[in-house]
């Protein structure tokens, strides 16, 4: 009796499953298509796909809201922001993408490289949307590549540290060992060793692989910017995200030790306002302005495609000058930064 | 008599549905008052959910994603059935999936040869993940739910130290993701194309046919008695022949194994290498899917599919300008709303036995004192 109540059950559930199947014909995007044109209004409609952490991040989404939020203040319409979890597919990424298409938004903006699969796929799919994609390289008619070349601010900052280090002894924090944070690694180690190679370098990663909790660990950076402190050096560089924010607050507690920061110019954030003495420097990476460009080349009616690369002679990539306590090797950093733009230095990608 | 036993089932499986039920309607009455709380309307809120996740695309979408937790879920109950609490599902996952997708991508046998191994190979990696585990709680003592959360930390590292260019993987995409290389068309598992709609993965037959061999090995075979005996009452186990110590370790193996299979829909009918973006976390997904399912294996798909359906439409909810961590309110109260449910609906059920028990008795003496007085 009861295998036949359990049966049953099994058949009803399968039996409820296809009649919905079969009942709903039609895909989201028909269900849509009356309400989509309706709710635009003027200006552009900017649709925003952040990556983990989204707006608030003080990093790097925060850089793009920035560049989003300019665009929307000049030429006037609308953001939709979405943001990715950890826990996504690659159908979670899909979605948000063509849930901002299906609703008439352009330019599309994916935060991040993860979405690479995704904006490939979605860009073929929408050929009359453009999207762009922030540190990654997407082929597509109507794909925007925004890529910043973050080992040469790197190594800026590396020359930097290396002229304000009194131990002969600085260290580098990375939120994740990804491709993308031995770019700035990669250039820091090279910056320092160029100006002085007898300062020596420590190099930490606060996670590995696919714990990404490296980037939102404020308690972690502080743990390895403190190790370094005790183990003698004097510069620290954190390229981790949030974490950074601890990094800075323990350097901020160690006499004569510089933090160097990163992405935004941290020394201007107001979360940080208590630590901002301690702050030397930031190797602004300037998402902001990749992201505006984008967003006016689509309103002026002439998206940007291809590949842009913001490099340091274009500023895409540039050591902030805040507080005034890089003034003194300013002329140094300026004949590195010429030498570079010139070819002469050539900047390592991978450490 | 058969009147009786009709009239029994018919009151189990009336508790049976009640506890449910009643964890998802506090759930969504705790969440519309969330959603009021925010000021925002909830009905909106719920219309758009039903509307959208009714669509075509979104089943196909769910049924993609209920067939991951499924796989989740049943590998969790496994362990549930035992009374483990095998934590580390979401470690072991990953570790076969990335095993199995390093093994995949340098294949050059046909599919037909090529699938059966990339899936015996994720097999055995989570079976032997999972066994260090039970090995270890056998021989010397130590807690699985310890073991097996520090064994996830573990299989994070060693797939961060493989995971890199000039190892076992290769660098992509502009320079800024890590993969494995990717399987040959050959051994992609197959897909139904629904049109518009999109493919809707071959590998739910998989997952179905797990449930299948879940139900039947559980239910039906002396291996499975043997396992539940075990789970309910180690003594009794042990009293009555069976080897508590070698279930403990068999279960966790078969628990492990089948987390192997986790990560295979998505690697072999979704994603086709494993990248640094892999999902991650679904062992703890299928976690909250085999409590909810009662570790009964119609239990989880129903689970599963829910979860899919609550991801998909909580997805298009943020869409709509409500807040993106509904999800994991709505979540996290059906987890807590589903246990909470489970203990009432279990005294209630408990309180009516003895009531009836209790009338049974008394009509029984009734009769008997009713008969001596006759006498």
């Amino acid at each position: 009796m009861r295998r036949v109540a359990k049966l049953s059950a099994a058949c009803f559930a399968t039996a409820a499953l296809a009649i919905t199947a079969t009942a709903c014909g039609s895909t989201s995007s028909d269900n849509n298509s009356s309400s989509s044109s309706s709710g635009g209004g003027k200006g552009v409609k900017i649709g925003l796909a952040y990556d983990v952490g989204g707006r608030g991040d003080r990093s790097f989404n925060d850089s793009a809201a920035r560049g989003a939020d300019k665009a929307e203040k000049e030429f006037g319409g609308s953001i939709k922001e979405l943001t990715a979890k950890t826990s996504d597919t690659e159908a979670d990424r899909e979605q948000r993408l063509s849930d901002l298409a299906e609703a008439g938004y352009n330019p599309i903006v994916a935060v991040g490289y993860s979405y690479a699969p995704a904006v490939t796929k979605m860009a073929a799919k929408y050929p009359k949307t453009s999207f762009g994609i922030v540190d990654s390289v997407v082929e597509g008619k109507n794909v925007n590549s925004i890529t910043f070349t973050e080992e040469q601010g790197s190594y800026l900052a590396g020359v930097a540290a290396a002229l304000k280090t009194k131990k002969d002894h600085v260290g580098f924090i990375g939120g994740v060992d990804n491709p993308l944070i031995k770019k700035f690694e990669a250039g820091y180690t090279q910056g320092v060793h160029d100006t002085n190679p007898k300062v020596k370098v420590d190099v930490q990663y606060l996670t590995h692989g696919q714990d990404t909790s490296g980037f939102s660990s404020p308690d972690k950076g502080q743990q390895a910017a403190q190790g370094m402190l005790d183990n003698g050096a004097d510069v620290v560089y954190t390229a981790a995200g949030s974490s950074g924010n601890g990094a800075i607050e323990a350097v901020h507690g160690a006499k004569g030790a510089w933090a160097i920061g990163v992405d935004s110019d941290q020394y201007n954030i107001p979360g940080l306002a208590q630590y901002k003495s301690a702050i030397l420097t930031s190797m602004v990476k300037n998402v902001d302005v990749g992201v505006y460009d984008f967003i006016k080349s689509v309103k002026d009616g002439k998206p940007l495609a291809g590949n842009n690369v913001y490099s340091l002679a274009k500023g895409g990539v540039s050591l902030a000058t805040s507080g005034g306590f890089i003034n003194d090797i300013q002329p140094k950093l300026d004949a590195a930064k010429q030498k570079i733009i010139a070819g002469q230095i050539k900047v390592k990608t991978t450490p | 008599m058969n009147k009786l036993t009709s009239r029994i089932d018919k009151e189990r499986l009336f508790l049976g549905l009640a506890a449910p039920v009643l964890a998802v309607v506090a759930a969504l009455v705790v969440t519309a008052m969330v959603i009021l709380a925010t000021g925002k309307n909830p009905g909106p809120a719920f219309n758009d959910m039903l509307t959208y996740g009714f669509a075509s695309d979104s089943q196909v979408y769910i049924l993609n994603k209920a067939t991951t937790y499924y796989l989740a879920g049943v590998s969790v109950a496994i362990g549930f059935r035992m009374n483990l609490f095998n934590i580390g599902v979401d470690g072991q996952y990953r570790l076969a999936a990335f095993f199995a997708a390093v093994l995949g991508g340098a294949l050059t046998v046909p599919g037909w040869l090529a699938v059966p191994l990339i899936l015996i190979c994720a097999m055995a990696t989570g079976a032997l993940w999972a066994a260090i585990a039970g090995i270890l709680k056998v021989t010397r003592g130590v807690s699985e739910v310890i073991s097996t959360i520090m064994l996830n930390s573990i299989a994070t590292a060693i797939i961060a130290y493989l995971l890199q260019p000039g190892k076992l993987a290769q660098l992509q995409q502009g320079g800024t993701v890590v993969a494995t290389k990717p399987l040959p068309s050959s051994s992609h598992f197959f897909g139904i194309n629904t049109g518009p709609a999109g493919d809707l993965w071959g590998f739910i037959f998989v997952a179905v046919a797990v449930g299948i061999a879940y139900w039947f090995v559980l239910g039906r075979t002396r291996f499975g008695y043997d396992l539940r005996t075990v789970g309910q009452s180690e003594s009794a186990a042990a009293a009555s022949g069976v080897s508590v110590k070698k279930m403990i370790a068999t279960s966790m193996i078969i628990s492990g194994a089948v987390a192997g299979l986790i990560g295979m829909p998505t690697l072999l009918n979704d994603s086709y290498q494993f990248s640094s973006d892999f999902p991650t976390g679904i062992g703890f997904t299928g976690i909250a899917i085999a409590l909810l399912g009662r570790n009964n294996p119609i239990g989880i798909a129903l689970g599963a599919l829910l979860w899919g359906f609550l991801e998909r439409t909580t997805n298009h909810l943020e869409f709509q300008g409500y807040d993106k961590e509904i999800l994991g309110v709505i979540q996290g109260v059906i987890v807590l709303c589903v246990v909470i449910a489970y203990e009432v609906v279990r005294r209630y059920g408990l309180k009516r036995q003895q009531q009836k028990v209790g009338a049974e008795l008394a009509a029984q003496a009734a009769a008997t004192t009713k008969k001596q007085e006759v006498a």
